[in-house]
């Protein structure tokens, strides 16, 4: 702080700090902060707003339960809320999603870090970058059409003869696990990638020439090097998947439902937003609760991650 | 345990640029061979071609008897320590140690039991379950040797391990180093620049310039009798004349010089090189009177002491710099500044040398 004022003289270190305190405070907080409390009223009438019916319960919080409905599971019947349902696929959709970002992201950053040329690396990166150009509308609908039953995906795979009949993409959660992967595979591939190109080639030559294999050294050099990167990538595809509510939204089907659509409806349908807000807080404390337990079965620590 | 080596006129180019220039080289089982050049000779080269990290671009690479090409790394009977020796971190010592033996398939007890026996080899005792970031340099180093001696090579490779020591355990690491080699029995392949390090060690040396092996013998060969001036350079201080050589018989040749003609020894297949007289400054005799042959009046310029030795620089009267060294055991007289002397050497202690063996 001393440094501060030092550095730019009183006016513009108490401005900078005011600033970042309005946009803390005013942005992030408050807002944060009267959702929350709301969370914990009723949804009432105006006249009735501070009335007797008007106190704090965990009421919103246990619509969840709500409205049961009968599931199979490999022939176990068993019933379950609804909105449990779709918090339980949210979370394992979004598992899905980010397994298939590591997937595809892992080989990909060993090859920009250890193989491909350093010249043509700049290349490689805008051609990653260009697509993130658009806005994430459009390439959700542009993957809605590449889907789609009568699509170009489709007609492609027709022409080189992989499949016999056009398959429907945008069944169930294929379409949104498709479009999530696709929008947040580089939140995996940058924290895998500048993780790797800090590991040294020699270790990679050394194995080798101790005689492991291409996967063992993959298994007990690159992959542990690059776990706190790995760990990053996957906190952040994971909690932006499912939060995510414009890829499930148009490339969801009608089978399919986002726990954000759920929030979504309590907010702009059901015009309910205490328990929108109380559903919101449910998704964002579950999933830092998982993420927390992930990062310790994993035996990744937080500041490893900061690295 | 270990085998030879032979390299057929081995090349390697990157490029257009060639690395390595027909290297020829028979390293005999359980020798300790250094390659000794400054960066860039293509000794590094040489060294990932016998690992198998290159693929040399003509010639053939054979260990024991067979030949390499087409095998990688892992499939070499080889085992390379790496410059930074490039220890596995997140390893605990033993793990370390154990790599190639458990991506052989060995299993744990066996593995814990040879990482202990080697630790006690490279008197490491204990440092078992230790990370290596725990570890001092010198420790880290005798990990990497035991990290390599575990899969039992039959051939070691060496990047200056050395190189990122201080000198005290730089010193202490070679005889560690050429005492774990004669206990082992295991070839030795030594990469360095520093010419204390390959003449301390080796058993013979090979040095290198420019992609081509200038000149392979035993480290008194190669200091005493050298083939060039590139490696006499190399390899020690030189007092160095330009002339022309005349009447050579037996080994010796007069040198017409701007001082004379002097007398030093030739090789037969040098004589219709240009040549250029080399003598070391060890060599180099400085006498208040004018001696019988290569004699020399100069006046000292600057004294330098050294504490094993003294280093006299001495200017010849049209300004030529001539270095003599007196050893500091009191036997000799340190001359003052500005006294005029004779230098002068023993015939058979000056060599005319050609230039290095360099691709035109």
């Amino acid at each position: 702080m001393n440094d501060l004022i030092r550095r730019y003289g009183v006016t513009i270190t108490a401005l900078m700090c005011l600033l970042v305190a309005f946009w803390l405070v005013m942005l992030v907080v408050v807002p944060n902060i009267t959702l929350f409390e709301q969370s914990f009223r009723p949804y009432l009438p105006v006249v009735e707003v501070g009335g007797p019916k008007d106190f704090y319960s965990f009421g919103n919080y246990a619509k969840v339960f709500d409205g049961s409905i009968e599931r199979t599971f490999f022939g176990y019947a068993y019933t379950i809320p609804v909105h449990v349902m779709t918090f339980g696929l949210t979370i394992w959709y979004s598992i899905v999603v980010t397994v298939a970002c590591f997937l595809l992201a892992y080989p990909l950053a060993f090859f920009m870090a250890k193989i491909a040329n350093p010249k043509s690396l700049p290349t490689l990166l805008l051609l990653l970058f260009i697509p993130l150009w658009v806005s994430e509308v459009l390439r959700a609908f542009a993957w809605w059409i590449i889907l789609a039953f009568k699509g170009p995906l489709n007609a492609l795979l027709l022409a080189i003869g992989a499949i016999e009949a056009p398959v429907r993409w945008i069944v169930d959660y294929d379409g949104v696990v498709i479009g999530l992967t696709y929008t947040y595979v580089l939140f995996m591939l940058f924290p895998i990638y500048n993780a790797i190109s800090s590991l040294d080639t020699n270790q990679i030559e050394a194995a080798d020439d101790l005689g492991a294999s291409w996967w063992r050294i993959h298994m007990r050099i690159v992959l542990p090097h690059a776990k706190p990167g790995i760990a990053s990538g996957c906190v952040m595809v994971f909690m932006l998947s499912a939060g995510s509510l414009l890829v499930p939204s148009i490339l969801g089907s009608t089978t399919s439902q986002w726990f954000t659509q759920t929030i979504d409806q309590w907010f702009k349908d059901a015009l309910d937003w205490n328990t929108a807000s109380a559903y919101a807080f449910i998704l964002l404390l579950l999933c830092t609760v998982f993420v927390s337990i992930a990062l310790k079965v994993f035996k990744v620590k937080l500041s490893d991650i900061a690295k | 345990m270990s085998a030879k080596i032979d390299l057929d006129n081995v090349s390697c180019d990157f490029g257009s640029f060639r690395a390595v220039d027909n290297a020829n080289v028979s390293i005999e089982p359980g020798e300790f061979f250094s390659f000794l050049g400054p960066s860039g000779c293509g000794k590094t080269t040489i060294l990932r071609m016998i690992s198998g990290f290159i693929n040399p671009t003509e010639g053939a690479i054979r260990i024991g008897g067979k030949d390499m090409r087409g095998q990688r790394p892992n499939q070499r009977p080889t085992a390379l320590i790496f410059q930074n020796l490039a220890l596995f971190p997140l390893m605990p010592i033993w793990e370390n140690i154990s790599f190639g033996l458990e991506v052989r398939g060995v299993d744990k007890v066996t593995r814990r039991k040879k990482a202990e026996e080697l630790l006690e080899l490279v008197d490491l005792k204990g440092a078992a379950d230790k990370m290596v970031s725990q570890l001092s340099g010198g420790q880290k180093q005798r990990v990497a040797i035991a990290r390599a001696l575990a899969v039992e090579p039959s051939v070691m490779l060496l990047d200056e391990p050395l190189s990122a020591l201080d000198l005290k355990l730089r010193q202490h690491m070679r005889a560690e180093l050429r005492a774990i080699q004669k206990r082992t029995g295991v070839t030795f392949i030594y990469i360095t620049h520093d010419q204390g390090e390959a003449l301390a060690m080796s058993d013979r040396v090979g040095v290198m310039s420019q992609g081509r092996i200038q000149q392979i013998a035993n480290p008194r060969d190669i200091y005493n009798a050298p083939i060039n001036g590139f490696v006499a350079g190399f390899v020690g201080e030189n007092n160095i004349f330009d002339g022309k050589a005349a009447a050579i018989s037996g080994g010796m040749a007069g040198f017409e010089t701007a001082y004379g003609t002097l007398r030093a020894r030739i090789n037969d297949d040098a004589k219709d090189k240009a040549l250029r007289l080399y003598v070391r400054p060890e060599h180099t005799l400085l006498s208040a009177t004018k001696a019988a042959e290569n004699s020399i009046p100069v006046t000292v310029s600057e004294v330098s002491f050294e504490g094993a030795f003294i280093s006299v620089l001495c200017h010849s009267d049209d300004g030529k710099l001539i270095v003599a060294e007196l050893r500091n055991d009191g036997s000799a007289t340190v001359p003052d500044i500005g006294t005029k002397l004779h230098a002068s050497f023993d015939a058979a202690r000056a060599a005319l040398l050609p230039d290095a063996n360099v691709r035109g």
